[in-house]
């Protein structure tokens, strides 16, 4: 169970584990719930924005810079290459492209947080073993 | 029990980290207390001045004076960039000495280029690493003892080549880039 559990976090936070340690045992969930809430708020700005005629690129580039900049901290890849894909569109102030992208930008954001949700229970349920085995 | 206080000179080392973005600047304060690094996080350039006591509206009276070892901030922020912030620190003869360090999440040479230029001591592409930091602390208070020992040695090699920053895993080293050699981009 360990042995899953160490891999789920590796697949998933590259480096952001190597931050926590005994004495502050939360720290990744601490970021990835800051994260929850910052990016929540961006997609919606985003999709906000995306329904405005005419699209404001800058606005919307600025938004999305913000998304793949935290999106990358807490070592996403996948979201983040959507991200790129979609800044290319703003750039050329390509509206539809922009809309297509940002589909599977929120589809890679979906698959994301389900993984991150189903990390935090299952490192809710091994918890105190895990920690006791690991050193830091 | 251990103490915040590095182990290689008696003072703390202090960093104050500049970053809009709410998860980087947790991040990135978690970066440098693994590092025995104190911290102070802002969330902007303008607050970053107060702190130093160098927007020249409030009083400096109101905040300690802030002693910091070495500024880190990032380069996009709304209001003042990461660029101003670093001008308006070497424009300052109080504070020009202390190292500046731009991160960004984007990797473009004409930025990194502006930014050396400026007089900022590295630039780190995000997202920041452990190493990155242990790397510019063990840089930035080498460095002062660097400066002590080339004063001593002075009459002994007068040219003494100095190169400040180790090779490393920094973005100008990924990059294969010479300073010298490539030209100046406007």
């Amino acid at each position: 169970m360990q042995r899953q559990l160490a891999n789920m976090k590796q697949s998933l936070f590259d480096q952001l584990e190597e931050l926590q340690d005994d004495a502050n045992p939360n720290f990744v969930e601490e970021v990835v719930t800051l994260y929850y809430r910052d990016s929540a708020r961006l997609v919606q700005n985003i999709d906000k924005a995306l329904e405005k005629n005419p699209v404001d690129f800058v606005k919307l580039d600025s938004y999305m810079h913000q998304f793949k900049g935290s999106s990358s901290s807490i070592g996403a890849k996948k979201v983040k290459i959507e991200c790129t894909q979609f800044r290319e569109y703003c750039r050329v102030g390509n509206g539809e492209g922009c809309k297509k992208t940002f589909q599977q930008v929120k589809r890679e954001y979906a698959t994301l947080r389900k993984k991150l949700e189903a990390y935090f229970q299952f490192a809710r349920q091994v918890g105190p073993v895990e920690k006791a085995c690991r050193r830091k | 029990m251990g103490s915040d206080c590095s182990s290689s000179c008696d003072q703390e080392f202090h960093v104050l980290a500049v970053d809009d973005s709410l998860v980087d600047r947790k991040v990135i304060e978690r970066l440098l207390k693994i590092s025995s690094c104190k911290v102070t996080a802002v969330e902007s350039g303008s607050r970053a001045l107060q702190c130093l006591g160098l927007d020249g509206e409030r009083n400096s009276v109101e905040f300690d004076e802030m002693k910091v070892n070495l500024i880190m901030t990032d380069y996009s922020m709304p209001g003042m960039t990461g660029y101003e912030l670093l001008k308006k620190i070497k424009g300052s003869s109080k504070f020009r000495e202390i190292p500046v360090v731009i991160m960004s999440s984007e990797n473009v040479l004409a930025r990194i280029d502006r930014c050396l230029e400026e007089g900022a001591k590295d630039f780190l592409v995000k997202p920041v690493k452990l190493s990155d930091v242990k790397r510019l602390r063990d840089f930035v208070l080498g460095g002062e003892e660097n400066i002590e020992r080339k004063v001593s040695h002075k009459r002994k090699a007068r040219d003494e080549p100095c190169s400040l920053i180790p090779p490393s895993t920094s973005s100008l080293s990924s990059l294969g880039c010479d300073l010298q050699k490539r030209p100046k981009i406007n």
